[in-house]
């Protein structure tokens, strides 16, 4: 994409005003995406984006401006206006050697979706509207979608750091709408992954359609929520969302350096029951948050957040980490060339605990039993979040009984972690997630087993 | 519609596209290129400053009734002849759709609107960083509980051009800038510590029509009010949302009355053209022609004349949104509502700039009449909670309770809930207090009866 020799010519310019650091993050990617509602392919879209950001940093003060221009001129003049937008620093003029570091790449690929006819993915979305409406006569619509990308990125900067990556993904969506006398329900399932094509010789889109549609005709019976304070198990693999967003987001470094965040001053200290082990991890072959180098160009790792109910550490990037002179953990991460990096998530995830998730259920004599959630967000700073429930039953005497109708749950992060009071052994990842914050979105993954929070609010409108 | 070298421009690249289309062949090229300013601002610092732009390019083609669509986030002249071929090799494996093609011009005359200003254009770059410092200092100074999260200034330009074989041609600039601010509200020591947040912003087509103080104020304000909220017993209730609340429930309401849900059969209204769905005060216009709106717009994403539309009047319900292609579907004409995110996406149907027809009392004389009830001042959760197909509706949300025609008590942490259905018939008053806000709806107090509050 980008020689060597030029990005290090750009890189010592950068530094030209006296700066302590610069960086380029370049990417190149090319996506294919189709789209089907209504029973027809409604379009087929190929995109190209390209570009460079480039980040200058003097003291506590960074500059960044992006190009789509990569040639060296175009490198150069982005550098230039960086370099403008930091401070003047104090240093001289670096010389900025690189060396490639040795490539990182935790996904095996066997068929780049690039080699794929775009006629076969097509056909993924015809099989899954036709597997859907099959499913029943109250399926009135359906709505899918295929996309798939390859992006290729190279970061460095001038502390030497020379790392490349070829992140490829492939994801499909349906929706399905089924009516009766009450009205319109909606089911909806994802799939997605950091693997090629060959992901379909092994996920039954068949059956990720007849779900969806399963959802929608099954919540045709639901009764509204309940409403009020109450045990609720979620089901494994739906309920990663609960930690992204009830402590997640509040162990990312930059919130806890600004004292924007209830785990700030914690490590070291019990914030969850004791069961809970949280592990971040970007090298898990194939999720959806998996990457070979964040978007600092630092190798990605497993990072163990909450041992046994122990905060042990937060997530850092490259500032953050300078400021408090500790290594980075591979979070740092951007949106695309356009954007500047900050502190983020990869795959989230709770470990095993030691029930069985059927004596889960029977242990809870009336609650809530979550079996797919939907989206959530959090405020770092009070802990207060809340996360949608997309399919969910009421549990009566042990047992899981009429379906309910959408809601959100809402709790406060530092307490439902306390309030974990069964972990089950059945660990699995969820649906492809893609986490907002500062107006950027990322791709991560979560996972848990099956558990049970003794206490959240469920939000419906039943007494 | 201002018109200068570099948007005359991009015309010209979009009608060297279109020029380019086979007998039998439509195309649509939209061109665009935009730039950015974003100053944030710590403890008196620039923390970080960005400057840059880009450019692109969308390609919509249409031959026998299928559709192909591809852009590149480049005007390189290679990269503009192979999203084109890109586009076209797209088409072949479209479906067939009769209604699928582009939007025709329908005589309607753009209003001429300001949506560039020079004074903006020529800002000088200290004094945007000046701007951010300085409301970082009035916001830490209003209250010695508040600190500062940031504080940010950001302006952005955007220069579009689209022509079709359909005959549109139009281009266009505009430009637009805000000042923001994050703050956090701490009090109580060890195990009682508790923090809350509020922002504060500040918009406009130049840097005077900022109102720093009032940004300031609100940011203090929004974040310590809530501090020592407890979380409320559950109950029925009559709520008062605040005016930025009330802009975003009006943004739900919108995706009932998108024409494009209507015809694929995904909205809750489709069979109710000329019903009363909403109670007899409520009256619900979208209009991005009002100047005074922050989305307001002289074309819509296909080019067509944006335009006033009256969606429910008196409670009844009278017409959904539409662009040409839901239009075609439903057998009326284009409401002039297409959406386009960018180059890289084809357009949508939305409401561009809505508002309900403002009432005549203020907050403090609607609150003064309510005896048991809740002023929502945040919702959460709005993406995760609100089903617009089902109608189901459940936020997180905060706020005061009202006690005996005063405002009282802070509460957080529970959840309010209806269904949209109930919800629009449960208006009880519209306020006069109209606020236009940076987002695609107005804002003013809004009280809805009969809510399912959750808590404890």
């Amino acid at each position: 994409m980008i020689d060597q020799d030029v990005l290090e010519r750009v890189l010592s310019g950068a530094t030209a005003t006296g700066a302590d650091f610069a960086e380029v993050y370049a990417e190149d990617k090319r996506s294919t995406s189709a789209g089907l509602d209504d029973g027809r392919i409604e379009q087929v879209t190929s995109g190209r984006d390209q570009g460079a950001g480039i980040r200058v940093i003097a003291d506590e003060t960074t500059g960044f401006a992006y190009t789509s221009d990569l040639s060296e001129a175009g490198l150069a003049a982005a550098a230039a206006a960086a370099a403008t937008a930091a401070k003047q620093g104090g240093g001289g003029v670096k010389t900025v050697g690189l060396k490639l570091s040795e490539q990182h790449r935790p996904n095996t690929i066997v068929h780049n979706p690039d080699s794929i006819a775009k006629a076969r993915k097509v056909e993924l979305l015809n099989r899954m509207n036709d597997a859907a409406r099959s499913y029943g006569p109250e399926i009135v619509q359906v709505s899918a979608g295929y996309g798939d990308s390859t992006k290729r990125v190279i970061v460095a900067n001038s502390d030497g750091v020379f790392a490349d990556d070829e992140i490829i993904r492939t994801l499909l969506r349906i929706n399905a709408v089924a009516t009766a006398d009450g009205g319109m329900q909606t089911g909806y399932q994802s799939m997605g992954h950091t693997v090629g094509f060959e992901i379909f010789d092994t996920v039954d889109v068949e059956e990720l359609a007849r779900e969806a549609a399963r959802q929608a005709v099954t919540k045709l019976a639901a009764r509204p929520a309940p409403s009020g304070e109450m045990p609720v198990v979620i089901k494994h693999g739906t309920g990663g969302v609960l930690f992204h967003e009830a402590c997640g987001h509040g162990l990312e470094a930059d919130h806890i350096q600004k004292g924007a965040s209830v785990y700030a001053g914690k490590v070291g200290k019990q914030v969850a029951n004791p069961l809970v082990t949280l592990v971040d991890d970007g090298t898990m072959p194939g999720e959806w948050g998996t990457l070979g180098i964040d978007d600092e160009g630092q190798r990605t790792q497993r990072n163990v957040l909450i041992e046994d109910g122990i905060l042990t550490d937060y997530m850092w990037d490259f500032l953050r980490s300078r400021k408090d002179g500790r290594p980075q953990s591979g979070n740092g991460r951007r949106q695309s060339y356009q954007h500047l990096p900050m502190v983020r998530m990869t795959n989230t995830f709770v470990m095993n605990g030691p029930d069985d998730p059927d004596d889960v259920i029977a242990s809870t004599p009336n609650g809530v039993y979550v079996a797919k959630l939907g989206g959530g967000s959090v405020n770092t700073a009070s802990g207060d979040f809340v996360f949608g429930m997309t399919e969910a039953y009421l549990i009566e005497n042990g047992t899981i009984t009429e379906p309910l109708r959408d809601g959100n749950l809402i709790g406060n992060g530092p307490k439902v972690l306390q309030d974990i009071d069964m972990l089950a052994n059945d660990f699995s990842m969820g649906s492809p997630g893609t986490c907002g914050k500062d107006g950027q979105g990322v791709p991560v993954g979560d996972g848990q087993p099956t558990l049970r929070v003794k206490a959240l609010t469920v939000g419906g409108t039943a007494a | 519609m201002s018109i200068n070298d570099t948007t005359a421009e991009l015309q010209a690249l979009a009608d060297r596209v279109v020029e380019q289309a086979g007998s039998g062949e439509q195309i649509e090229a939209f061109v665009s290129r935009g730039g950015e300013t974003e100053v944030r601002v710590y403890e008196g610092e620039v923390e970080h400053f960005v400057s840059a732009q880009a450019e692109g390019i969308g390609i919509r083609v249409v031959k026998n009734g299928r559709t192909g669509f591809a852009y590149a986030g480049t005007l390189d002249e290679s990269a503009v002849h192979d999203v084109l071929g890109e586009a076209r090799d797209n088409v072949e494996f479209g479906t067939i759709d009769e209604w699928a093609g582009l939007a025709k011009p329908d005589g309607v005359a753009p209003t001429e609107q300001a949506l560039w200003n020079d004074a903006l254009a020529n800002f000088a770059t200290d004094r945007k960083i000046d701007l951010a410092k300085e409301l970082e200092r009035l916001a830490s100074g209003v209250d010695p509980r508040v600190r500062v999260d940031d504080a940010n200034y950001a302006d952005a330009w955007g220069e579009a051009a689209v022509a079709s074989t359909a005959g549109i041609r139009q281009s266009g600039r505009e430009n637009g800038c805000y000042v923001s601010v994050s703050t956090l509200a701490d009090e109580g020591e060890g195990d009682d510590a508790e923090t809350q947040t509020g922002f504060g912003f500040s918009v406009g087509k130049s840097p005077d029509e900022f109102d720093l103080d009032r940004a300031a104020q609100e940011a203090s304000d929004r974040a310590t009010r809530l501090l020592g909220a407890v979380k409320p017993a559950s109950k029925r209730v009559t709520v008062v949302l605040d005016p930025f609340v009330t802009a975003q429930f009006l943004g739900v309401i919108s995706s009932t009355l998108n024409g494009e849900a209507v015809v694929k059969g995904r909205s809750l209204f489709a069979d109710r053209l000329g019903d009363q769905v909403a109670s007899a005060g409520v009256t619900l216009v979208d209009d991005p022609t009002n100047p005074k709106a922050y989305t307001s717009t002289d074309v819509d994403g296909e080019g067509l004349a944006a335009r006033r539309n009256v969606l429910i009047e008196g409670g009844v319900l009278k017409r959904f949104v539409h662009n040409s292609y839901s239009a075609r579907r439903a057998e009326t004409v284009s409401t002039g509502n297409a959406t386009r995110g960018g180059f890289a996406g084809t357009p949508g149907v939305g409401c561009l700039a809505l508002s309900l027809e403002p009432g005549v009392r203020s907050q403090a004389e609607i609150v003064a009449g309510i005896e048991d009830g809740l002023l929502v001042q945040q919702m959460q959760g709005l993406h995760s909670g609100v089903n617009p197909i089902s109608g189901d509706f459940s936020t997180g949300a905060a706020g005061l309770l009202i006690v005996n025609g005063e405002v009282g008590a802070p509460v957080r942490e529970f959840t309010i809930a209806s269904t949209l259905q109930r919800m629009l018939l449960d208006i009880v008053e519209v306020g006069g207090d109209i606020e236009w806000l940076p987002m695609s709806a107005a804002g003013m107090s809004l009280v809805i009866s009969d809510i399912t509050m959750s808590g404890n």
